[in-house]
């Protein structure tokens, strides 16, 4: 996977580096030497991200974000007292315009899908690159969707249909269209998204409709499938 | 209007009574979120109603009516009312009062509540003199005990409030000493004599009770009167005895749990022990090669993802079943099988994402036989540290996609060694009725497909 999302990351380049100065980043984790690498690769890496602050449990996030206001907070999704989907719960209604990114070494279905439908914009895991990293958060910063390709998978598998699944209640919302099945399984098989507009002979702007799409339908869908399949399949 | 205020205390009754056993579904069950916004969700559920305890520090004979208003949310006046409105139906608002004192655990903590203050225990006292008056009252008029039996019965009723209060007294001191008590201390605790007075008048007031109706209601046959003497005695004792025997259940359960806990404990250090130390210390050991460090750490991360979140793991909760079986019995277990034997012999990370699962068959392992060998070629040629592998079974076909974004090669220029592996994939998957393509482009990395219609549905077709 190395050099995945790095491969388009010039595509995203000048839109992320902006002319509104880097990206304010606030890292979330209970691991504090975790954190401490994360910063230093942040920083060393690149000008285009900024870390202002950092937490280690549910209530410093709160108060951190709440007093820092970062563009970006990596949230890891296992915590005490309630992980990465609590600090969604109590800050998503008051601070709409910050962006949460997933962070996990978890890798377990029912945290992922968790922190999702919790209102994060995407998933990536621990063993990211930094290159990797600081390019997903340039593009949750944008507003586009990061979708790792075990969180495509996970996605994938969850929309699929089943013998014996309930029916669909609502079509808007509970199915993937043709597209957005091809886009994530090329994500799934590890593409880049300048790779996947080139397979499919589409823009990489599309794809990035397609997946924000598709993160809109994993949060809002009530499809019973979806929670259910998370919590029945923790397989990694 | 007495109708109209009986109806509402009496649905309050009935909810209380489930309210307790409501509980335990809701939160064992992994409940499918219904609401499209799943903040709105999350908030009604932390907001529920705080579970039905009997108040330790708001109460005034057992702290039942100031639990509930607790748990309900409404002012515990009441909630006392409503129980003595109840008692006009042959004293069913004692009945029920007596049940939920048996069946509610004791709140554990309240310092941070303040005591009940002196009007308020007027209050409850003046409600309480009102339920027993409408007790007797309704208990009259409807005929369903008659005057003479009113004044034993509530004797023993008398009896059995002095024994139980000091028995929610004697466990108050347990919490708070954390004592064990023998099977005397149960109900007497450490109250002193006072306690002993307490109990000892406690239980003569039941005894006299249950004696005067004794005396009136049985004729003096000889037998007769012996026998009843015998039940009267039985259930007196029964009657004091209730708080011994609750609590012994309740501490039965609580004992099973914290031995649960225990050897749940012992076994994850145990596990941690046999596998993440013993990791840790070969690769300090390993430290000058980089390589072998990275194997290392690959297969132990490998084998505690498997242990926390796999099928029969320690997350799931399910048996531990061994893996070697279920790699021979699985299409999905068989891959990662496959790529972890890939990456313990080159020291690459195989990062796999597989959807759905089948069971293994001939041809889905012809295809996991594949799927290895275009493995090993990217970890032998390609020149990267990783390797990522994308599995999906479809209704028609599974399909495995072998990616590494490696030095690529050129097609029509194939190296003769690469070829030969290229060709025994080929023919492999061909052999058994699937098929195979290889993308690749010099400095573009390699990506095998591979494909295998499923047994199933061709057989059904021909």
């Amino acid at each position: 996977m190395t050099g995945n999302e790095s491969a388009d990351g010039d595509a995203t380049a000048p839109a992320g580096g902006g002319d509104t100065g880097p990206v304010t980043v606030f890292l979330v984790d209970d691991h504090a030497l975790f954190r401490a690498g994360v910063r230093t690769e942040l920083e060393q890496i690149s000008e285009r991200v900024d870390v202002v602050g950092e937490a280690g449990s549910v209530r410093e996030a709160v108060t951190g974000i709440v007093r820092t206001r970062p563009q970006v907070v990596l949230l890891d999704v296992h915590m005490p007292d309630g992980g990465g989907a609590e600090v969604l719960r109590q800050l998503r209604p008051e601070l709409p315009e910050v962006v949460f990114l997933a962070l996990s070494v978890s890798d377990a279905a029912e945290d992922v899908i968790a922190v999702i439908r919790g209102g994060a914009r995407g998933y990536v895991t621990k063993t990211i690159s930094s290159d990797e990293l600081v390019n997903a958060v340039l593009r949750v910063a944008e507003g586009d969707a990061v979708f790792s390709p075990r969180l495509a998978g996970f996605v994938l598998d969850a929309f699929a249909d089943r013998p014996g699944a309930a029916p669909v209640s609502d079509p808007e919302l509970d199915v993937l269209t043709v597209r957005e099945r091809e886009v994530l399984r090329l994500l799934a098989r590890g593409y880049a998204y300048k790779e996947i507009a080139s397979e499919l002979f589409i823009s990489v702007k599309t794809v990035e409709t397609h997946v924000s799409s598709v993160l809109r339908k994993t949060q809002l869908s009530n499809r019973y499938e979806l929670s259910r399949w998370a919590s029945d399949r923790r397989l990694v | 209007m007495d109708l109209v205020q009986e109806r509402a205390p009496a649905q309050d009754a009935e909810r209380e009574l489930s309210a307790a056993p409501a509980e335990v579904p809701e939160r064992a069950g992994a409940e499918p979120r219904p609401t499209p916004d799943a903040h709105s969700a999350e908030l009604t559920e932390s907001g529920r109603a705080p579970k039905l305890y009997r108040s330790r520090s708001g109460r005034v004979i057992a702290g039942v009516s100031a639990g509930l208003a607790e748990h309900l949310g409404v002012r515990v006046l009441w909630v006392r009312i409503a129980f003595a409105l109840l008692c006009v139906l042959s004293g069913a608002g004692l009945f029920a009062y007596g049940l939920l004192w048996m069946f509610v655990p004791q709140g554990a903590r309240s310092d941070t509540e303040p005591d009940v203050s002196a009007t308020e225990r007027q209050q409850a006292f003046g409600v309480l003199a009102l339920a027993v008056g409408l007790t007797v009252a309704g208990g009259m008029l409807s005929g369903v005990f008659s005057g003479w039996m009113a004044g034993p019965l509530a004797l023993a009723v008398l009896g059995a409030v002095v024994v139980w209060r000091e028995a929610d007294e004697s466990q108050r001191y347990r919490w708070r000493t954390g004592a064990r008590a023998g099977v005397a201390g149960m109900v007497r605790g450490r109250g002193g004599w006072t306690a002993t007075v307490r109990i000892v008048a406690g239980s003569l007031l039941v005894a006299s009770g249950l004696g005067l109706v004794l005396l009136r209601g049985g004729s003096f046959d000889q037998m007769q009167f012996a026998l009843l003497a015998v039940l009267a005695t039985l259930v007196g004792v029964a009657v004091l005895t209730v708080p011994f025997w609750l609590r012994m259940v309740r501490d039965l359960g609580e004992e099973r749990r914290a031995r649960i806990r225990t050897q749940e404990r012992a076994e994850i250090a145990a596990h941690l022990h046999d596998s993440v130390l013993q990791t840790l210390a070969l690769i300090q050991k390993q430290a000058e090669a980089p390589r072998e460090v990275a194997k290392l750490a690959r297969g132990q991360e490998r084998q505690l993802r498997r242990w926390l979140y796999g099928p029969s793991g320690y997350g799931s909760g399910g048996q531990a079943a061994d893996p070697a079986e279920s790699a021979e019995q699985y299409f999905a277990a068989a891959l990662q099988a496959a790529s972890a034997e890939v990456e313990d012999s080159f020291g690459v990370a195989v990062d796999q994402v597989v959807v759905g699962d089948t069971e293994q068959d001939g041809q889905t392992g012809a295809l996991v036989m594949a799927a290895r060998e275009a493995m090993m070629n990217a970890a032998k040629h390609a020149g990267v540290a990783e390797i990522s592998v994308y599995a999906e079974v479809e209704p028609e076909q599974v399909a495995v996609f072998v990616r590494d974004r490696g030095n690529g090669f050129d097609p029509e220029r194939v190296p003769e060694d690469r070829r030969g592996l290229i060709e025994s994939i080929h023919g492999r998957m061909e052999r058994h009725g699937g098929d195979s393509t290889v993308r690749a482009a010099p400095g573009a990395g390699t990506e095998v497909v591979l494909t295998m219609p499923r047994v199933v549905t061709t057989e059904g077709a021909s």
